[in-house]
């Protein structure tokens, strides 16, 4: 099992992730180091994201975009605050308009990651605070739109199967 | 008010700014911990806090808007009650989020998955 545990804080607003990864802790650091392979995880496959800066040190900023299936893009921007080589790193992340410019109403989400050697596996744990309850609608909506249609659509193509198949 | 969880509409987002303003402020969240767990009157609440009476009263009365809580006359006292249903909206959102990062942590195995057959010899 990837995921060991999910606790989530309703009156807090907040959400942890513990997982397990067959690879060492240098290893799974780099999932969030390399810009290349973040994409290929962060996005759902049906609204991939793309890192277009990606500057992964305290202080650094990132932004990035995901594109859906018709093509519409929305971004986000995430701002590194604390970068610990090979197991901590902490940063904001918050909504950008089309030209990339960060969106402050919406609020901003601030992310803990640690990572911590398990024999020869690693734990992930993944602590993120939202601070309204508009914003975890938005961060939702962006994050699981897809995720929600395929599963839906999956759902669906099993009910459209013939009883007898 | 049963706000519909699927469809954006005016209604909604006001119902969204409310439970975003109620659930700001670390008493009320306190507050909403502590009625969800068991039944208070407002002047139980009152007795747990530094802040007057009427100030209490005021923390759940915009709980009470927010759907967070309800609020019912029984003789002389007011006693308040956690509202699921208010707060089954946070959860599911929360829900969602469970999905999200279960999904993430599944492609992020299989990147390092990849990795192991690449490094075979």
């Amino acid at each position: 099992m990837t995921v060991v545990s999910v606790n989530k804080d309703v009156a807090a607003l907040s959400f942890t992730i513990v997982a397990e990864f067959d690879a060492d802790v240098k290893r799974v650091w780099r999932i969030w180091e390399d810009p290349r392979q973040l994409e290929r995880w962060w996005g759902p496959p049906t609204w991939p994201a793309t890192f277009e800066t990606h500057e992964f040190s305290a202080g650094g900023k990132a932004a990035y975009y995901m594109t859906g299936p018709d093509g519409t893009k929305a971004r986000g921007w995430w701002k590194f605050t604390i970068i610990n080589a090979p197991d901590h790193l902490e940063f904001d992340d918050g909504f950008a308009d089309e030209h990339g410019e960060p969106v402050d109403e919406l609020g901003i989400t601030h992310a803990i990651v640690k990572l911590e050697p398990v024999g020869d596996r690693t734990r992930m744990t993944l602590t993120s605070s939202f601070e309204s309850e508009e914003q975890m609608q938005k961060m939702a909506d962006m994050g699981m739109e897809d995720g929600m249609r395929e599963a839906i659509e999956q759902i669906d193509a099993v009910l459209a199967e013939p009883a007898n198949a | 008010m049963v706000v519909d969880q699927l469809s954006r509409s005016p209604e909604k987002d006001v119902a969204l700014d409310r439970l975003f303003q109620a659930l700001a402020d670390a008493t009320r969240r306190d507050i909403v911990a502590r009625v969800t767990a068991g039944e208070y009157s407002v002047s139980g609440l009152a007795a747990l806090y530094t802040m007057s009476f009427a100030a209490v009263q005021k923390h759940v009365a915009v709980l009470e808007r927010a759907s967070l809580v309800t609020k019912e006359k029984r003789g002389r006292e007011q006693i308040v009650r956690g509202n699921h249903d208010g707060l089954q909206k946070a959860r599911h959102l929360l829900d969602h989020f469970e999905m999200i990062w279960r999904q993430r942590a599944s492609r992020i195995a299989d990147i390092l998955a990849e990795d192991d057959e690449r490094d075979l010899p």
